[in-house]
């Protein structure tokens, strides 16, 4: 009973979401409030029924329902608590359904808290959301179905893959489907402005705060998923430029384009046609990495069984969504008119440049992702593009950018002269040169790309304090009058300097990490030691244990340094006992300069050794530390006043934007 | 500056930025770009040791064998030919024998020196470029094998 309502519920929310996708648009263009007004409860009856039906499938695996196709799959009665959870979107049925879920929760957001919004750009809000939905439901029911019975139930299910039964990656999908449907809600926004054809600051104001918290949701997936590979593939690495790694990244990089030209749109009224662009191609971009990721295109650990009837599907849809949407800006985006003008040399050309770069690089990453299925789908070699490709296009186009991040802030609206700003940033230069200095002293035989990324990540994190210094006039007015001026300072503004500090941190951490890594594989019989980076790694045996749905064999390292300890390590093999599939678990302890990295392998049975690995891996603490201060930045930032006093509408007020007259 | 001199401007640096990647992009793919050989590809097309490339099949049934430290010597087949495979490190989990296998690097005398080995974490899962080698050697006989949860070592 349970799954027929579950299917029920999500045909009544495609029914729902039919009326809600033509009845408010129609209503907005003849000016009929009360078919506009239908939005409103459409959007909410939509989140109600699809939370039911979400529901109906958490149900179904809490009490591991085997006459359902779905949880036979995925699910057995001895998976712990959290994974028969977990399960439910580990799959691709039930992903859809946790992005349809999602998608709704925010439509329903902008109709339960959207009082301030115009009645007609609301309306068309959510008549656009209810198109991407209906799509999706569409999608769901033909050829994806959740809640599709067997005749004959099974005694037990078939467990979900070993790999996903973990916490990181339990919330990971989660995560990561915030930040894709996120950008639907900017998506949304930049039709329905297409069709008012009027952008102006209110609608980035507006925009900014679905566009920021898609952006902190995305940046925590993406993160998430790295710190995944990082300690259950026991390769050491944490970036593999795996194409459903650039899946999520492609979005990322148009994402933060799109943060960053928003708050042009918002503060000059400039760049509106580039910003309904980057808006529509970020979504696209969530679209494509959605599906390229759940399709069976690509093989990797998130590609469920395909079919061609869904490959077909999603072609269709995807063809719809971007062809439709940029038709639509073709034929509309020329009524834009910006009113703000600026010189090249200036805050707006700064933004604009990292603009065209990160879209560059966007569209980079994704021809080296889709080039070896183009190639493939006309017949020609089969080819892979992997790490080498990536390092060498996108870290060239990244290093400009990350320059000239330093000097951008400090530059003025409209127009500005570069070499006033180059002076002040003499601190930053020498931090610069020095971190280079030492970082070359310390390892003179590293890639010379690390030397270069600490440097910059120096330029960058000095360059950011002394536009913070500047702007409370450390030191030219007295400390008290400072003080109050940083506790003034605008959260916008933190979040700006809190994300650039904390990608600073993060490049200096993926350059320790990326230059200097130190690996050693061997065969080592208990007592045997090691020595890698300085540490000595003792090898103490290894025992045999019992989880709750797997058998463990867990080696033990002792780990000292000129003879004092460590750490202890204890890397573990897991073969689970339903689908009889071995996981790697690696042991990792985290220091400042660096983690101890290990992993223990299998028996040769002949002389008793086992195979290990060890690494040293520089500054990866760093890493993960700089992407939180960036999730703490983004946050920050939407917490701003702005934000929760909402928008003026349609008209800016002096003093909400403080920004704009400080030079 | 006049108005149009400026636009003038952003599209020289939009030109520039789009000129230098097209070059990077152009440059990266000559060099890094790895092609995919079946074992029989890899002796009928000559491939010269050396050359970055991505073999595939099946591990051959009783060829695992130790070797000294961490080395694993395997041999893949594509039931018509077999390219002994030397790896130095630790194997995916399911790195079986009778298993579809990628493995990548370079040829030298006659023996593939992978530097990554790649299994997959299915049973039944053959790698496509596997299953598309096999059908060439006309030795395929199942059909419809799900693409599914890839691991690998390096």
């Amino acid at each position: 009973m349970t799954a027929e309502i579950g299917h029920f519920a999500l045909i009544l929310a495609l029914m729902i979401a039919a009326v809600q996708s033509v009845v408010p648009l129609v209503g907005a263009h003849r000016d009929n409030a009360e078919w506009m007004a239908i939005a409103r409860p459409a959007a909410l009856t939509q989140f109600g029924l699809v939370a039911i039906s979400f529901g109906c499938l958490t149900q179904l695996y809490l009490s591991s329902d085997f006459s359902v196709l779905n949880v036979i799959q995925n699910s057995h009665t001895t998976k712990p608590m959290i994974y028969k959870i977990a399960g439910v979107w580990a799959n691709h049925e039930g992903s859809l359904l946790l992005w349809v879920l999602i998608l709704a929760l925010f439509g329903s957001a902008v109709a339960a808290f959207g009082a301030n919004l115009p009645p007609a750009l609301k309306a068309r809000v959510l008549s656009v959301q209810a198109m991407i939905a209906v799509g999706f439901y569409l999608f769901m029911l033909l050829t994806s179905n959740p809640f599709e019975r067997v005749e004959v139930p099974p005694i037990n299910g078939q467990d979900l893959n070993p790999l996903l039964q973990d916490f990181g990656l339990a919330i990971h999908p989660p995560m990561l489907y915030l930040g894709y449907v996120g950008f639907s809600m900017a998506f949304s926004f930049a039709i329905a402005a297409l069709i008012e054809g009027r952008v102006d600051a209110a609608w980035a104001r507006w925009v900014r705060p679905w566009t920021l918290a898609a952006w902190c949701f995305l940046t925590g997936g993406i993160v998430l998923g790295s710190w995944w590979a990082y300690y259950e593939l026991g390769w050491g690495g944490w970036w593999f430029w795996d194409p459903v790694e650039n899946a999520s990244f492609m979005p990322w990089l148009a994402g933060t384009a799109l943060l960053h030209s928003s708050t042009v749109v918002e503060k000059r009224d400039t760049l509106k046609g580039w910003t309904i662009l980057l808006a529509i191609i970020t979504f696209s971009l969530s679209l494509l990495g959605t599906f390229l990721v759940r399709s069976g295109v690509l093989t990797s650990v998130h590609t469920f069984a395909s079919d061609p009837a869904r490959g077909v599907f999603i072609l269709a849809l995807l063809i719809v969504v971007i062809g439709g949407s940029l038709a639509l800006y073709a034929w509309r985006a020329p009524s834009l008119v910006s009113t703000g003008v600026f010189q090249p040399i200036s805050r707006e050309g700064a933004l604009l440049l990292n603009n065209l770069i990160m879209a560059t690089a966007a569209a980079a990453v994704l021809l080296g992702t889709l080039y070896p299925l183009m190639l493939d789908a006309v017949g020609g070699d089969k080819v892979s593009v992997g790490p080498p490709f990536f390092n060498s296009v996108f870290i060239p186009l990244m290093l400009p950018m990350i320059a000239a991040m330093a000097i951008g802030p400090m530059l003025a609206w409209k127009r500005a002269d570069l070499k006033p700003v180059l002076a002040r940033l003499w601190a930053a230069m020498i931090a610069a040169v020095l971190a280079m200095l030492a970082v070359w002293a310390w390892a003179t035989d590293g890639p010379v790309m690390g030397v270069i990324g600490v440097g910059l990540a120096a330029w960058l994190f000095v360059g950011t304090l002394v536009e913070l210094a500047g702007r409370i006039r450390l030191f030219k007015v007295p400390a008290r009058e400072s003080l109050r001026r940083l506790a003034r300072t605008p959260r916008a503004s933190w979040g700006m300097t809190l994300g650039h500090l904390g990608l600073a941190i993060t490049i200096a951490g993926m350059s320790g990490a990326g230059a200097w890594q130190t690996e050693s594989v061997q065969a080592m019989k208990p007592g045997e030691t090691v020595t890698v980076a300085g540490y000595d790694f003792t090898f103490d045996g290894a025992k045999d244990g019992q989880g709750p749905n797997y058998s463990i064999v867990r080696g033990t390292f002792l780990v000292t340094k000129n003879g004092q300890p460590v750490a202890t390590l204890d890397p573990e093999k897991r073969v689970y006992t339903v689908t009889k599939r071995p996981t790697t678990e690696a042991a990792i302890h985290s220091t400042f300069w660096g983690d101890l990295y290990a992993v223990v392998g299998d028996k040769d049975k002949a002389t008793g050794a086992y195979v290990t690995r060890i690494y040293f891996n520089p500054l990866v603490a760093w890493m993960w530390g700089g992407v939180l201060v960036m999730v703490g930045a983004g946050i920050t930032s939407l917490t701003d006043r702005r934000h929760r006093i909402g928008a003026p509408a349609g008209r800016r007020v002096a003093g909400t934007a403080p920004e704009t007259v400080k030079t | 500056m006049k108005r149009k001199h400026k636009r003038l401007t952003f599209v020289a640096i939009a030109l520039l930025l789009l000129g230098a990647a097209a070059a990077l992009v152009l440059s990266a793919f000559e060099d890094s770009i790895v092609f995919f050989y079946s074992p029989t590809e890899l002796a009928e097309k000559n491939v010269v040791d050396g050359r970055h490339v991505r073999i595939g099949g099946l591990v051959k049934e009783g060829s695992i064998k130790k070797g000294e430290g961490a080395v694993t010597l395997f041999e893949v087949t594509d039931l018509s030919n077999t390219i002994a495979v030397s790896f130095t490190g630790l194997l995916p989990d399911l790195f079986r024998e009778g298993q579809g296998v990628v493995a990548e690097g370079k040829l030298k005398d006659g023996v593939f020196m992978a530097s990554d080995v790649l299994a997959k974490h299915d049973e039944n899962y053959m790698p496509p470029e596997v299953a598309d080698a096999l059908k060439k050697s006309g030795q395929w006989n199942t059909g419809g094998n799900p693409p599914a949860k890839e691991e690998s070592a390096k």
